[in-house]
């Protein structure tokens, strides 16, 4: 056992011989500071984004009193209430504002990969007239905010008749998602080897068959990237709910919570309760696509 | 089945490069044609024209008697087995030989009859539900044949189906596409740059260099009468000889001078042939099959040579001797039993009945 005089210099070894003898410790933490130090930084931005769900969730369980006696006590059996959640499923609109907020978000979502698959396929695929122009208007897209062209997104709608309907908000969120997903899909569907569109168009398949057939199936990892992408914002908007479809009927989930929010009186129970629910179907979703991401989908395909 | 025709096919790219230039060659039915390449010159893109995943720039191509110019690669009904296999990785081995029946909407029964043929030809049996991912390269490259196989396609396109393929089993499926070609007989055309694929498979060989045609012909007259010297180094393995030389007079007949002190005389029947190249700079074609130990009973046409050997290299049912004629590297093939040493002095055989003369500014073989 050379290694125990200067233990940290052969940190391979070392560690392999720890694992003969357990009476030697001494070396492989202290090859890591590195290591340390990213893990300190992630889990440190990690607290960051959960501690402030964490305290909405636990106060959404607590009375009014309790909230505000120990915001950051977990609810006990003294001050554990649904009051809350009583009140948002009891009284309001919540259940039609949670349904507006799923339709908007799926059926964005189910625009935004079709249409974003189909354009990214004819970029990659198809060399026409004004291809290299397209993709480029589209990667603007990337880097323009919609919300720039608030005003006039508004002034249209309204032209078409479209304010304080669904489909305003899912046209808008369509258009506001695509760029992105070309962007995403294009990069895939260049990774998929050419001859496998080539033994297709061999094999008799028409072009449209191609993609959906052969080529979108091979995409599911990008299309649930790409899906889950897209929801978050969707769900989390407020602006152009507030802007397009404020009325009782169409409002989000987003937006109608913030009826619990008065400019007098705040009722934190209703805040938080409905606040906790919104986080739910947005988390299932993304469970159900980050199931998809699984990468090798192509294995066996050449080579 | 079909006989293919490329006419005065040119496929230039917009830089202004030249692909393929003005390539003619006829087809015949059933016929098994190689186009053998070497590495890099555009290999795939006369395939391609072929299959129709290129336009061609210039010229026309038939397949069947039909014009399939503007016939897009569905229409023409030819399959096409890929380098590296191509297949479709989400479905099974199965749906991967379906698939193009399915979308032609065959009955299920048809189809079902298709691709168990198709596997029992192949002996992929056994793995009709495995997806791709689950098989090996080899078995990978069948499935690719069998996709092929299943359309009862006009004609077959093959893209250097063999070279993802390790030595072994490359020699093994070299085999495989032999035999199926034989059972199935579809008109082939197979493109390579491995030039022992190309002797071994071929009805026919197309040398292709630079985009152009060097040479057409049966494997064995590639062989034994190549027309450039291209062919000639190309074809054949350890490559022919190429010694700078000139023209003497020996008497009634030609001698070859290769150096101040060698001096190969030629066979009497070349001399005519031969005659008008006295004098200029040409170069003697030498296989290294035709530079050997002297035999018994000693080939007629044999001139000594006395080489001092560099390199040897026993292959086991034969040995390379590597040697310096004049300034030119230079390689024979002996008998395992013959004592060559490295620095040491060997008399060779060359065979000159055997041997090629090129012209050295044109590189064509007279």
């Amino acid at each position: 056992m050379g290694n125990e005089a200067r233990p940290g210099l052969r940190p391979g070894p070392a560690r392999d011989q720890r694992s003969l003898d357990p009476h030697q410790t001494s070396s492989s933490l202290r090859v890591r500071p590195a290591a340390f130090a990213v893990h300190a930084v992630l889990i440190a931005y990690t607290l960051l984004a959960t501690l402030p769900v964490l305290l909405v969730v636990m106060n959404s369980f607590k009375s009014r009193r309790a909230i505000f006696g120990n915001p950051l006590a977990l609810p006990g059996p003294d001050t554990f209430s649904l009051v809350g959640y009583a009140k948002v499923l009891g009284a309001s609109h919540v259940g039609g504002f949670f349904l507006n907020s799923i339709t908007v978000t799926l059926v964005s979502m189910g625009l935004v990969l079709l249409f974003g698959a189909m354009a990214a396929w004819a970029l990659v695929e198809y060399r026409f007239r004004g291809s290299g122009l397209l993709a480029l208007f589209l990667s603007i897209g990337i880097m323009v905010p919609i919300r720039l062209g608030s005003i006039a997104i508004l002034q249209m709608m309204v032209d078409l008749r479209l304010e304080n309907t669904l489909f305003a908000l899912i046209l808008v969120y369509t258009a506001q998602g695509l760029p992105m997903a070309v962007f995403i899909l294009s990069e895939f569907i260049q990774m998929i080897p050419r001859d496998l569109r080539d033994a297709a168009r061999c094999d008799g398949v028409p072009e449209t068959r191609i993609f959906f057939e052969v080529i979108a199936p091979l995409l599911r990892p990008a299309i649930a990237t790409v899906a889950v992408f897209t929801i978050v914002p969707i769900w989390n908007d407020l602006w152009f709910p507030l802007l397009l479809a404020p009325g009782e009927a169409t409002q989000t989930i987003t937006l109608g919570i913030q009826q619990f929010i008065g400019q007098y009186v705040t009722d934190w129970n209703g805040v938080l309760a409905a606040l906790s629910l919104a986080i739910v179907p947005v988390v299932i979703l993304y469970l159900v696509f980050s199931r998809q991401l699984i990468s090798g989908l192509t294995a066996g395909a050449v080579k | 089945m079909a006989e293919v025709s490329i006419r005065k096919a040119v496929k230039s790219y917009e830089a202004g490069v030249q692909a393929v230039k003005s390539i003619d060659l006829e087809i015949a039915d059933r016929e098994f044609v190689v186009l053998v390449v070497p590495s890099g010159c555009g290999k795939s893109t006369t395939l391609r024209m072929v299959a129709g995943l290129e336009d061609i720039t210039g010229g026309e191509i038939w397949i069947g008697g039909d014009l399939v110019n503007d016939i897009p690669p569905r229409d023409r009904d030819i399959a096409m087995v890929f380098q590296n296999y191509a297949l479709y990785p989400h479905m099974s081995v199965f749906d991967n030989m379906a698939f193009g029946l399915k979308l032609r909407r065959f009955p299920r029964e048809e189809i079902r009859k298709r691709v168990d043929e198709a596997a029992r030809i192949l002996d992929i049996t056994a793995l009709l539900g495995r997806k791709p991912r689950a098989l090996s390269g080899g078995q990978r490259q069948r499935v690719a044949m069998g996709r092929a196989i299943v359309r009862h396609p006009k004609v077959f396109l093959f893209d250097e189906p063999l070279s993802n393929l390790d030595a072994q089993l490359r020699v093994q499926m070299r085999t495989e596409i032999k035999k199926v070609h034989q059972s199935v007989r579809t008109t082939t055309v197979y493109v390579t740059h491995d030039q022992v694929e190309a002797m071994t498979l071929a009805d026919r060989v197309v040398v292709m260099n630079q985009g152009r045609i060097e040479q057409v012909g049966p494997p064995q007259m590639l062989y034994h009468h190549p027309a450039t010297r291209f062919v000639a180094g190309f074809i054949g393995s350890p490559a022919m000889n190429f010694l700078p030389c000139r023209l003497e007079r020996m008497g009634a007949c030609l001698g070859v001078r290769l150096s101040e002190t060698v001096l190969l005389a030629v066979p009497a029947s070349r001399t005519a042939r031969y005659e008008p190249c006295l004098g200029r700079p040409m170069v003697l074609g030498l296989r290294p099959e035709h530079l050997t130990d002297p035999r018994e009973p000693a080939r007629p046409d044999a001139a000594r040579l006395d080489v001092a050997v560099d390199v040897v290299e026993p292959m086991g049912m034969e040995t390379l001797v590597h040697f310096v004629i004049g300034a030119t590297p230079a390689c024979a093939r002996v008998d395992p039993a013959t004592p060559a040493v490295p620095g040491g002095v060997l008399a060779l055989h060359a065979d000159m009945g055997q041997m090629h003369l090129i012209e050295d500014a044109a590189g064509s073989v007279v």
